[in-house]
């Protein structure tokens, strides 16, 4: 196709366009028997015209997957510990102590210890269990308020919360991130070495507890202690588990 | 990236022809697939891995009692590098369909990975998010059923911050949505669509890839238009998708491929096209198409197509459903540059995939059907012979490159008198001397208006033996009283 030199220049020139000629029709022009006129043209889901677009879209899926399924290159570094106070764990890779960072210290309660998944999560939980002020007015309005995010609604008990949780929003009953409070936990130096000296069994409180004895400092910090998510261990921002793979086989 | 992606080279056991046969076979499978209306995008190739991975043995299937133990080691195991251990020959052995098929059959095993999931060690917690993804594979709907008490905790860790995981998650989710209604029934109640507003906001590009593709699927499902893009347009992802195309220098073309996509299943679902439209779709995507047209030029990247296709639908489909008063308020519609964008496009279909090629002419159908402007841009910028030489490829190329060309002459006058003298009148003849009745008719159509509004075209047309070439149509009954009425226009004016 030979396209005409100055268009390429006209596509880097201004917006715009040439005055458009004048139209004039003849009556005559769209007469039977010929069929004719002008029809911008709409073509739903799963019409035939979108075939071959569509074949080629997903034999590119099927490459991207069969890439992302692939066992992830890691990079390796000489043993090294989490830094953080009270935890012990030791990595020989970045990703796997990237991921051990966020989950277990990424959203942690620094009143309790307690991991949890997301920020919102965290949020709930120092608001129901550490805040006495909730506890006074959860006496008088509905403050439990669901924990699938963009669900509004607010419970008189964390009981019937999880009955909205189930119905509802179909959560499992035993959902981890959910579960009642209880008395156990480090609030006192006492509780703290009899947690380090039980087995921890990590299908049970799971997500609930550092899985090293817990530090208890005299004074407590009263933020959260949260990581922005920009944090990415110096990888750069743009690192996701593809990209190391293909760097390999370039 | 383009070219990582799609040229990433894979350790050969086979020729280039075997691959080009694979491809083929692949591309068939697909196509019958979507004849059906089943187009499963996630078979993986698991019959090329025998042969890359020769004697590591890691494909073979695992038995009952292998994969027993190897979960109840993962579980209660005292070493913890002995418990990763044998979660990683678990996902090995669950690249295999039998043991797929053996784990979800094995009472519990389903419980115990959702805790190993969601435990407090992380390593374990990847190495079971990486067995699930495997499952996640399965072309068995009910292997991707048996993954339905993990869903609730995929979603969870969505707002999380750990990106490799967030981004695992993302495709086991997409890959379980495709399969199973199942587990879209469960997803949309348990908030997919707010956990995917959230985490879109996240700077990872990877992550973001991986939310288009989880989404892609879930707007593709065949009960999306009602039960999931209601729901889907009253969040805020469709003003934050439409952002992280906008051209520029932060526009990732991985990350756009797949909201374009997204968009295209909104789109032709026709659900509510004026709030896209008023959220400036319309703007963006123009502006997206002048990119793409310039980057066109700038690199040989195969993959453009990619992003091109989908971005062509959705203004095509969008260009229909804007009311005509608002027309005027629309800049994209005042713009030639958009014109010259799709024939530079054009171009590129032309070397490099020309089974698109109807769909760029569909959207020069949109663009000049009911735009003066456009139809005069084609005359301004010289594109009326470019577009003529399209004509030999196919059929429906010729007819939709003859129907652009009515949308020009249908205008009058002042619009014919530019397209003759010039060389379509040849072009009309020598289609005469075709036999496809759609062809036949369409060029019909255009001498029709030809001769009406410039009358020197039919006497030109008689002097080129151009009643002879109408003669052997007028048996064709479909074809019959348009041949007529023709003659008579080119004798008597």
């Amino acid at each position: 196709m030979l396209l005409p030199p100055a268009l390429q220049a006209r596509l880097a020139g201004a917006p715009g366009a040439a005055e458009p000629l004048p139209v004039q029709r003849d009556s005559a022009a769209g007469a039977a028997p010929f069929l004719f006129s002008p029809r911008p043209v709409r073509f739903p889901r799963d019409h035939q015209f979108f075939e071959d677009g569509d074949v080629q879209r997903h034999l590119f899926l099927q490459e991207v997957l069969t890439q992302v399924a692939e066992e992830p290159e890691k990079s390796r570094v000489p043993e090294f510990t989490c830094q953080v106070a009270g935890c012990c764990q030791v990595f020989v890779a970045l990703e796997d102590y990237q991921h051990h960072y966020h989950m277990l210290h990424g959203n942690t309660c620094s009143f309790c210890n307690r991991a949890f998944p997301s920020g919102h999560l965290l949020d709930i939980h120092i608001l129901e269990w550490h805040d006495s002020l909730f506890q006074i007015l959860a006496q008088r309005q509905d403050m439990y308020q669901c924990l699938v995010e963009g669900c509004p609604e607010k419970f008189k008990t964390s009981q019937d919360r999880k009955d909205h949780m189930v119905k509802l929003h179909l959560y499992p009953a035993d959902f981890r991130f959910d579960k009642p409070k209880t008395n156990r936990g480090p609030s006192t130096p006492g509780a703290a070495v009899e947690l380090s000296a039980r087995p921890l069994r990590d299908d049970e409180e799971a997500m609930e507890v550092c899985s090293e004895p817990a530090m208890l400092t005299p004074c407590r910090r009263t933020y959260s202690h949260r990581i922005p998510s920009t944090i990415c261990f110096g990888q750069g921002a743009s690192r996701g588990f593809k990209r190391t793979r293909k760097n390999k086989h370039q | 990236m383009w070219s990582s992606r799609l040229g990433r080279p894979r350790p050969l056991a086979c020729g280039v022809e075997e691959l080009r046969r694979r491809r083929r076979e692949r591309e068939a499978a697909l196509r019958k697939a979507r004849r059906e209306q089943q187009l499963v995008s996630k078979r993986l190739l698991r019959e090329d891995v025998p042969e890359e991975a020769a004697g590591e043995g890691a494909d073979a299937p695992l038995g009952e009692a292998e994969v027993q133990q190897f979960l109840r080691l993962a579980q209660r195991g005292t070493d913890e590098k002995e418990r990763e251990k044998a979660l990683v020959s678990l996902r090995r052995g669950l690249q295999h369909p039998d043991t797929q098929q053996t784990f979800i059959r094995l009472e519990g095993s389903m419980r115990i990975l959702v805790g190993l999931l969601t435990s407090n060690r992380a390593l374990l917690q990847l190495e079971a998010a990486r067995c699930l993804h495997e499952l996640s594979h399965s072309e068995q709907s009910a292997v991707a059923e048996a993954c339905l008490p993990a869903t609730s905790y995929l979603l969870t860790y969505l707002s999380g911050h750990s990106s490799d995981f967030i981004e695992l998650c993302l495709y086991t989710l997409g890959n379980l949505i495709v399969e199973s209604e199942a587990v879209r029934k469960q997803l949309v109640p348990q908030g997919i669509i707010p956990a995917l507003a959230a985490c879109i906001q996240s700077p990872h590009v990877a992550v973001l890839e991986a939310l288009g593709y989880a989404l892609s699927q879930l707007l593709q499902a065949k009960e999306a238009p009602e039960k999931i893009i209601p729901s889907f347009l009253d969040s805020t992802l469709p003003q934050h998708m439409l952002q992280l195309m906008q051209p520029g220098p932060k526009l990732n073309p991985g990350v756009a491929v797949e909201f374009a996509w997204c968009l295209h299943y909104i789109i032709c679902s026709q659900v509510n096209n004026a709030l896209l439209i008023t959220h400036g779709a319309l703007s963006t995507l123009g502006l997206l198409l002048l990119d793409l047209a310039g980057a066109v030029q700038r690199t040989d990247d195969a993959g453009l197509e990619l992003l091109v296709c989908p971005v062509l639908r959705c203004l095509s489909n969008l260009l229909t459903e804007v009311p005509v008063e608002a027309v005027g308020g629309q800049m994209l519609l005042r713009d030639e540059r958009i014109v010259a964008a799709l024939f530079i496009l054009l171009e590129f279909f032309l070397q490099k995939q020309p089974s698109l090629l109807p769909e760029g002419l569909w959207l020069l159908n949109n663009l000049t059907a009911n735009s003066p402007t456009f139809c005069t841009s084609l005359l301004s910028l010289d594109l009326i012979e470019p577009l003529l030489q399209l004509l030999p490829l196919s059929n429906a190329v010729s007819v939709m490159v003859l129907t652009v060309l009515c949308n020009v002459a249908e205008k009058g006058p002042a619009y014919c008198q530019r397209l003759w003298p010039g060389p379509l009148l040849s072009c009309l003849l020598n289609i005469l001397a075709l036999s496809d009745t759609e062809v036949v008719g369409q060029s019909l159509e255009l001498l029709q208006l030809l001769f009406l509004y410039q009358p020197e075209a039919a006497q030109a047309f008689l002097q080129q033996s151009g009643l002879q070439a109408l003669e052997r149509h007028l048996e064709e009954i479909q074809l019959r009283d348009r041949v007529h009425a023709v003659q008579h226009t080119a004798l008597h004016g």
